[in-house]
């Protein structure tokens, strides 16, 4: 058995406390990463070669980043923080490094930007870096650059008439670098071009927080997808096992005689175990509905793909969508089951009333009460999505109020962002006294705060 | 054969022998879990060589495998240990009714009467096994924090038994293929491994491995299609084993070349849902069509 903690062996001084750093700088990122933890990092990195660097970071991955959104936040917060060190030695020490100066004026430009999307397609990681180093001195005017690291990036970018496309085509057309290669083309740059600030100005900048559109996972609409399935199969686990929590984990009360007696027959007609009656688990029945207007068109791509995610889980699902009256979509969703055709059916014959355009809330409520209000029960949960923007029309408040009377649960999912609420003709603080909760909900991430917060919620006392 | 996965490139190599090409993470995350004695938490989209992993390592250390599917509803009594009733039953009525209780209760709750499960045989054995809990993201919750007690204390508490604490240390592997997110508790026990679809190069190693009489222009055209396809709009995308799949039925087929023709007839092998076969029937046809033109 590994004893726990100590440091590894021949590490150089100082090198736990830079680890504590590391480990405090993940924790900043939110990232949790408590004492266990870093006591594993330990252990794996006596084990491990800490100076092959690939080792050095798949080792403290392994032990520190325990999910994927993890790991992707790992990996930026590693590199910031070496980076950082080694500069903040450098300044400390007062080295600095020989730099190509004035190289622009001796180098053919054009030659230079073969040789760059050269090693941008196929070079090391280290020409790669080179390479960065060289498009600075020779485009970046050091000394005269605009001062945002980002800007520069751009403007170095630009001149080198640096276009990306998907793998697979760039293999075919030589002009153009392969989007994954030219990321981190642009990395390089901008590590070289933040060394060289550092250098100039002989400070060292505060650290930032990683922002959200860099932590993101890299992905396309097609993951997206995928995450919004799994979410909802969350949602779906969560709702199935939620009286059974409720209810604690006791069996159903009920003893099946037939099956108990025929178990004894096992153990000489001594009834050891009973047997019970399976306990009906609780089908919850949604009702969802999805504003497909205009103004949240962007936003509707990511309801509908909610919603087809629900049908595939969700067998009591009723949908309906909505621009100016209401149009039930139920049976397009039971039909068609990939998600493109599901929204082109939706789009061209789903027999949404759209003349304006325009959403009418207001309307929409009173139709929905018309025609389903009958169905709906203690047990039903209606989900609404939409931006709440009545485009001036009235919002029927009465009518909302008297739908989420009659069902058990209200939850309302926005796809704007909370400051936007109730400003021009959103009417959301209208709505929201009748629901069980309302959230902002435009990335999976918040859907599945969403998740979290309707499956922990208890249903109100009927 | 016990190998042992004393470095990384022992674990690599240990691996590729056991017939699975491990990239550098795996290989190091395997060395590590065999090292500390940490169990690994192997994530990653279905298909990728999650459960091969634990087989592969079985095989690579000579140990035996013990394999716990989970799913909904799984409990200790599957899991862990269950009395034998019946044999409990047969020694009451055997044993003559002068026989104290004492002597009798004594009795019956002995190993004999204890009918062990995977995870009270993985511990219990003499020699290490490579212990595999497959789709831990299936089962309940409640099974999770079970786990814990087997998981970092490698013991099993039974109340009329005692404690049973393992002979020797298990390889354990925990797969989960995210359909929920897992205790955080759980997490802080183990190691963490992603496993991604392979690059190009990679899979071609791998489905060569598995297809060695495939002609090398045609396993690297499969793999490419493959690629192809993973990245549509899928239910569900191809997997490695599929692909492997494929590539022994093109062997079967003699097929020398993959054409739109070729694709149209083997494409149920990669693709197993009505509405992925349309997509790539439309995409793919197109692809090769192009591709030929270029070629």
């Amino acid at each position: 058995m590994p004893e726990a903690g100590g440091f590894p062996a021949g590490g150089p001084p100082g090198f736990a406390a830079r680890m504590l750093e590391l480990a405090d700088e993940l924790r900043r990122e939110d990232m949790k990463v408590g004492t266990s933890e870093l006591l594993d990092a330990f252990a794996a990195l006596r084990e491990v070669p800490w100076t092959d660097e690939e080792d050095f970071r798949e080792a403290l991955a392994a032990t520190l980043a325990k999910s994927q959104e993890d790991r992707r936040t790992f990996e930026l917060v590693f590199d910031r923080f070496f980076f950082r060190s080694v500069e903040r030695e450098a300044v400390q020490r007062g080295l600095s490094e020989e730099r190509f100066q004035g190289a622009g004026d001796r180098l053919d430009l054009d030659d230079l930007r073969e040789r760059i999307r050269a090693a941008i397609r196929g070079g090391s990681d280290g020409e790669m870096r080179d390479m960065a180093r060289l498009a600075i001195a020779a485009f970046g005017r050091q000394g005269e650059g605009s001062g945002v690291i980002g800007v520069d990036v751009q403007r170095i970018r630009r001149t080198l008439d640096l276009r990306a496309t998907s793998e697979a085509e760039a293999a075919a057309d030589l002009g153009s670098v392969p989007r994954e290669r030219l990321r981190e083309f642009e990395r390089d740059l901008r590590r070289e071009l933040e060394r060289a600030l550092i250098e100039r100005t002989r400070s060292f900048p505060p650290s930032r927080p990683l922002r959200d559109f860099e932590r993101a996972l890299p992905s396309g609409p097609l993951q997206d997808l995928a995450a919004v399935h799994r979410v909802v199969a969350q949602l779906k686990r969560r709702l199935a096992s939620q009286g059974a929590e409720q209810r604690g984990r006791r069996r159903s009360a009920v003893v099946d005689v037939r099956r108990t007696m025929r178990a004894s027959l096992e153990t000489g007609g001594v009834p050891l175990r009973l047997k019970h009656r399976p306990r009906r688990p609780r089908r919850p029945e949604l009702y969802v509905l999805c504003d497909v207007s205009t103004s949240v068109t962007s936003a509707s791509v990511f309801f509908l793909s909610v919603l087809h995610a629900l049908h595939d889980s969700f067998r009591k699902l009723r949908s309906f969508v909505f621009v100016e009256r209401i149009s039930e979509v139920t049976d397009v969703f039971e039909r068609e089951s990939s998600f493109a055709a599901v929204s082109r059916a939706i789009a061209t014959d789903a027999g949404v009333a759209d003349v304006s355009g325009y959403t009418d809330y207001g309307r929409v409520w009173l139709e929905f009460l018309e025609q389903v209000a009958d169905d709906l029960h203690p047990r039903s949960t209606v989900i609404v999505l939409g931006d709440a923007r009545t485009n001036g029309r009235e919002p029927y408040s009465r009518a909302f109020a008297a739908l989420a009377e009659r069902a058990g649960r209200t939850f309302w999912i926005n796809p704007e962002p909370k400051l936007y609420w109730n400003y021009g003709d959103s009417v959301m603080s209208v709505y929201e006294p009748f629901c069980d909760g309302v959230f902002e909900c435009w990335t999976t991430k918040q859907l599945e705060g969403f998740v979290r917060a309707v499956t922990e919620s208890r249903p109100r006392a009927a | 054969m016990a190998a042992e996965l004393n470095s990384v490139d022992a674990a690599r190599d240990g691996l590729a022998a056991a017939s699975y090409l491990a990239d550098e993470p795996t290989a190091l995350v395997s060395f590590l879990a065999f090292k500390l004695a940490k169990p690994v938490l192997v994530e990653g989209p279905a298909g990728v060589g999650k459960t091969e992993l634990a087989k592969a390592l079985a095989r690579a250390t000579g140990r035996r495998l013990i394999r716990l599917q989970c799913y909904e509803g799984l409990d200790e009594a599957k899991a862990l240990y269950e009395w034998n009733y019946r044999k409990q039953l047969l020694r009451i009525q055997a044993e003559a009714s002068d026989a104290g209780w004492e002597r009798v209760q004594d009795d019956i709750f002995g190993e004999e009467f204890l009918l062990s499960r995977p995870l009270l045989q993985a511990i219990a054995e003499d020699e290490p096994v490579v212990l595999l809990i497959d789709e831990i993201d299936k089962a309940d919750q409640e099974f999770e924090a079970m786990l814990l007690e087997v998981l970092s204390d490698f013991q099993i508490s039974i109340p009329e038994l005692g404690v049973v604490e393992a002979q020797s240390r298990p390889l354990a592997l925990l797969t989960s293929n995210n359909s929920r997110e897992l205790t955080e508790a759980l997490k802080r026990r183990c190691l963490y491994l992603w496993l991604d679809y392979p690059d190009v190069e990679r899979e071609l190693e791998i489905v060569r491995m598995h297809a060695p009489e495939l002609d090398a222009q045609v396993a690297r055209k499969l793999v490419e299609v493959i690629h192809m396809v993973r990245g549509l709009d899928l239910k569900k995308p191809p997997s490695i084993a599929e692909s492997i799949d494929w590539a022994r039925a093109l062997m079967l087929l003699g097929a020398d070349e993959i054409d739109e023709s070729v694709l149209q007839r083997t494409m149920s092998i990669i693709v197993k849902h009505r509405a992925d076969l349309d997509v790539v029937a439309e995409r793919a046809g197109v692809k090769l069509q192009q591709g030929r033109l270029a070629g």
